[in-house]
């Protein structure tokens, strides 16, 4: 009986029917990012990538916050208190359009906000978190610098006491949208640990480069702050900070947004290529009939599926609370690399024309060297793997 | 104010449409259901206006269990409850027994104001809007691109094909609103979330105390004879400039009487 009704054949926009579990409020949030981010960013995503900025971030961080999507999985203050894999979703439909506006909203949400509303005092939250959700004050997140990356426990950057006061001295580095931020939050080393700060960019002593010339994430702004005896209030430390495992669960958060956001890059790479190969003409055929081809997209395809497997399986169990961070470590990992293989696959197949900004693959794939870099190298979360399966770690 | 908006959920336009070759009523298996374009922008105009005058909107969907999606959607744009008027016996309702089916729904609930899309991208009728307020006894604003309401009177700036006409009415009234009225916002996630707390009542046409004889496919007052797909475009004509592409183009839009 089992076989009394033919299967009808896959979709190929989602083979293995990933999205088929997903509840009826999950869709909604899909269906609404999917579609915010193709009639609003995509048709200019080209232009940002091409100018290497957003020419206007404010307008952007306005229109991200009337959707809901900062802080989305946060409870209270504003935010809409979503699911992971909810928030996860936005990440991959935000991602499908470029990785650029899905950090955009990673360091607004994950990182910034979520270290005010894991950290922070109630008079810290309630000043911060409701405009910073809304899209009225944009945040960033201070940790990496230029000497401390893989290894941030050895940052540079330091609080001292002066009185009452706390008065910060260094410089970080690769910090998505610090030269257009409101608030930084900034961590640094204290006599008692690491320990994180909500400074005002307006602070006399703070400062923010942009970084110029990048080759990857062109459609986001990268700046160095520098902070030169910026004396702060007693009440800008995070009371609840202390540690380097404080910065640390933010960027778990994040990483966690991008096992997600990888997976969106993955198929719109994948989609880009299966529609170039039907239409493009070589030796009087569409290039989707050879061989050579359809063993690409057959490897894209099962990249693509695989991953948006491990995504939603790691975004169940954060929502059934119990997703570790090895977990994370796990997706980003591996859901990245598929992303960077199918990118790197799909540009093929579009021949010279995939070098170009009229496709979005070579912009994927540039992109996604960044995302393979920032909030953990590939390098840092397979030991991060090692140790837990073997119960050595490798590398402190 | 009272505002009821009128949401149709219908195939994707961006799928392949059918009918059941059965009955020749729309194959709603065959595509995803959305809402009708039109009442997305008549949903929004429902929003503005209670945001500028206060009170509430209700949205109004007459079609099957999976009509749900669309009524979630419209509640998660921002409405206050939903009316879901749902029937096995209202299967085939043709555009007259929908606006007769709708009236009788519309009975039950206290509003001061019905906006509509002017049109639905799978019937195209267009009519529902007039039938509506013929069953209704009320005003039909139709094909409105910018409303406004000061206490019980309404003016609405109706888009013609040489302009615009100005209409005035007193309110309740029924108003149909054409895509130049506004643009349509997304749902916020907010919204989504608190979609499902929402209030969603659901009438049988018993609860809504609609005549069974006077809806639905055996009893409809229009009969689909035949259909057949639209037959594929023809290649489109190619003028090659050779220093008089511009006389060829206006040659073949006056032949096409364009000019």
């Amino acid at each position: 009986m089992s076989n009394a009704h033919k299967a009808t054949a896959p979709d190929p926009g989602d083979f293995l029917e990933v999205d088929g579990s997903l509840s009826a409020e999950e869709r909604d949030i899909r269906d609404t990012v999917r579609d915010f981010a193709t009639g609003e960013l995509l048709p200019n995503v080209a232009d940002w990538f091409d100018a290497g900025t957003i020419p206007d971030a404010r307008a952007l961080a306005k229109s991200f916050g009337d959707l809901g999507v900062f802080g989305m999985h946060l409870d209270g203050y504003g935010c809409a208190g979503a699911s992971a894999v909810s928030y996860g979703l936005a990440c991959r439909e935000l991602e499908a359009v470029d990785s650029g506006l899905r950090s955009f909203v990673s360091v607004q949400g994950s990182l910034a906000m979520t270290a005010i509303h894991r950290f922070g005092s109630e008079e810290q939250k309630n000043t911060w978190l409701p405009k910073m959700a809304a899209g009225e004050l944009i945040g960033c997140f201070g940790l990496t610098e230029p000497d401390s990356g893989s290894d941030p426990g050895s940052m540079r950057t330091r609080a001292r006491r002066d009185g009452s006061d706390w008065v910060l001295d260094g410089t970080k580095m690769w910090i998505t949208n610090g030269s257009i931020a409101d608030v930084a939050v900034v961590w640094a080393a204290t006599e008692d640990g690491i320990r994180g700060f909500v400074v005002p960019t307006n602070t006399p002593g703070f400062s923010a480069n942009v970084v110029h010339r990048k080759l990857s994430l062109r459609a986001s702004i990268t700046s160095e702050l520098v902070l030169d005896g910026v004396r702060l209030p007693e009440s800008a430390v995070l009371p609840g900070s202390g540690g380097l495992g404080s910065p640390l669960s933010c960027l778990n958060e994040a990483r966690y947004g991008i096992v997600w956001g990888a997976t969106g890059a993955a198929r719109a790479c994948y989609q880009a290529a299966l529609d170039y190969a039907a239409t493009r003409e070589q030796f009087g055929r569409a290039i989707s009939g050879f061989q050579l081809t359809q063993r690409k997209l057959a490897d894209m395809l099962v990249d693509v599926n695989q991953a948006g497997l491990t995504a939603l399986q790691i975004g169940r169990l954060k929502d059934a609370g119990r997703c570790h961070h090895t977990h994370v470590s796990f997706g980003k990992l591996s859901c990245v690399a598929a992303a960077q293989r199918v990118a790197g696959e799909a540009r093929s197949i579009h021949g010279a024309n995939g070098i170009t900004l009229e496709y979005p693959v070579l912009r994927h794939m540039l992109n996604l060297e960044t995302v393979a870099t920032y909030e953990g190298t590939a390098e840092i979360h397979a030991l991060s793997l090692g140790q837990a399966v073997t119960g050595v770690s490798a590398f402190r | 104010m009272n505002i009821v908006v009128l949401v149709k959920q219908v195939p994707d336009t961006a799928t392949e449409r059918k009918l059941t070759s059965d009955d020749k009523t729309l194959d709603r298996a065959a595509s995803d259901g959305v809402i009708n374009e039109l009442d997305e922008y008549a949903i929004e105009e429902g929003l503005l206006l209670k945001e500028k005058h206060g009170g509430e909107v209700t949205i109004l969907t007459m079609g099957p269990e999976q009509a749900t999606d669309s009524i979630r959607k419209a509640l998660s744009m921002g409405a206050d409850k939903a009316v879901h008027v749902s029937d096995e016996a209202l299967h085939g309702s043709d555009a007259l027994q929908s606006a007769y089916a709708l009236s009788r729904a519309l009975g039950r609930i206290e509003f001061d104001l019905v906006v509509l899309g002017s049109e639905s991208t799978d019937a195209r009728t267009g009519v529902m809007g007039a039938a509506l307020a013929e069953y209704l006894g009320v005003p039909q604003l139709t094909l409105a691109d910018k409303v406004d309401v000061d206490g019980q009177a309404i003016k609405v700036q109706r888009l013609t094909d040489y302009g615009y006409d100005v209409v005035e009415a007193e309110l309740p009234a029924v108003v149909s609103v054409v895509e130049k009225i506004n643009e349509p916002r997304y749902p916020s996630f907010k919204l989504i979330m608190q979609a499902k707390k929402k209030p969603v009542e659901k009438l049988t046409i018993a609860d809504a105390e609609i005549d069974a004889a006077r809806v639905g496919l055996a009893n409809a007052t229009t009969e689909t004879v035949d259909v057949a797909p639209a037959p594929p475009r023809a290649a489109g004509t190619i003028v090659k400039d050779e220093g008089e592409g511009g006389v060829k183009i206006a040659e073949f839009l006056a032949e096409k009487k364009f000019v």
